[in-house]
């Protein structure tokens, strides 16, 4: 593939997450600390949200699966988990953090069961995408390519 | 007074100290920082904050740090010591309350805002944070500096005066020769 037209891939669906809502303009604040200096920024910052996002996933399972559900541990997990979400502009995983967190408070186990379901559901969708997308920046790259810096104007 | 020491660095490069439990948020911030010109470091709780400070009794760690702390920056919500519980802690220590203390959170909640603005907190910033934020901050921070070097300059130059006033002796000798030119 012509690398002009690896670009104009990327753009399209860098774009098409945004519109999607999968991304927030704070990974436009990310792509903006990225420079010759930090070239690989934002991949660093995201691959630290996927050790931590799997590590606090996992903790909410087992937290949920108990006998007695202590809401006390796990709505602090929620909490971590919508704090780096919301970071990262992860935009859908942020939102479903926060449903997750009103079912915590109203100490609902079924509901808060579903609400795990659906905040893992976006996490790996968010996951998939990022992946996806630092492919093809790879791609570019590996052909002597630059990145094409995100226009706001869509 | 920390501040006042921007003056003698060859840079006017602020050493700010970020305190976050979340390791996302510490690369983040610490990015933000760095490309606004400033040294950074990053530790995980108020706790190694303050130990990093040297506040935490510990004598043994004080030597820890070698560049002087301009600005602390630190998040709210954390295990164990909160922000504002670190907040409370340096404004109470003699050696470091001049240390401007942002806090930054992800809740918009009023009177949260306004208790860490009432313990002595610089500013208060939401999460995420933004460069646009850090910029600010950074100026904010800066012009409290040239502030505090302007009045020290001004002390010296033009109120000669201000420095006797500080002196006991001089004082009292004041206060003898109004009462002389009174009665005179």
């Amino acid at each position: 593939m012509e690398l002009a037209q690896m670009q104009k891939s990327l753009q399209d669906y860098t774009k098409s997450l945004f519109l999607e809502g999968v991304l927030d303009s704070q990974f436009l604040q990310l792509q903006q600390l990225q420079d010759e200096s930090n070239p690989d920024f934002v991949s660093q910052v995201v691959t630290l949200f996927f050790q931590d996002s799997d590590r606090i996933l996992n903790d909410l399972s087992l937290s949920l699966d108990q006998q007695v559900v202590d809401f006390k541990k796990v709505d602090p997990h929620v909490h971590q988990l919508k704090g780096s979400s919301s970071s990262i502009g992860a935009q859908r995983v942020k939102n479903a953090c926060v449903v997750f967190r009103s079912f915590c408070e109203q100490q609902n186990v079924e509901a808060c069961h579903r609400c795990l379901q659906q905040v893992k559901q976006e996490y790996y969708l968010v996951k998939n995408r990022l992946e996806t997308l630092f492919k093809l920046e790879q791609q570019i790259v590996a052909s002597g390519g630059m990145i094409p810096a995100m226009e706001l104007g869509f | 007074m920390a501040l006042g020491d921007l003056s003698s660095s060859s840079t006017s490069e602020l050493h700010v100290l970020a305190v976050d439990d979340s390791i996302v948020d510490r690369k983040v911030i610490e990015r933000l920082l760095r490309i606004s010109a400033c040294k950074v470091t990053t530790v995980e709780s108020g706790t190694r904050a303050l130990q990093y400070l040297g506040l935490d009794g510990d004598k043994g760690s004080s030597g820890l740090k070698d560049l002087k702390v301009n600005l602390i920056v630190t998040d709210y919500s954390m295990p164990g010591l909160t922000g504002y519980e670190l907040l409370k802690k340096i404004k109470e220590s003699s050696a470091f309350r001049e240390i401007p203390v942002v806090i930054m959170s992800s809740e918009n909640i009023q009177p949260r805002i306004e208790q860490c603005m009432t313990e002595g907190a610089e500013d208060f910033l939401l999460k995420p944070v933004k460069l646009a934020d850090v910029k600010r901050l950074k100026e904010l921070i800066m012009r409290g500096g040239e502030a505090e070097q302007e009045k020290t300059s001004n002390l010296i130059i033009s109120s000669p005066k201000r420095i006797l006033q500080n002196n006991f002796f001089f004082n009292i000798f004041f206060i003898i020769t109004i009462i002389v030119i009174f009665i005179a």
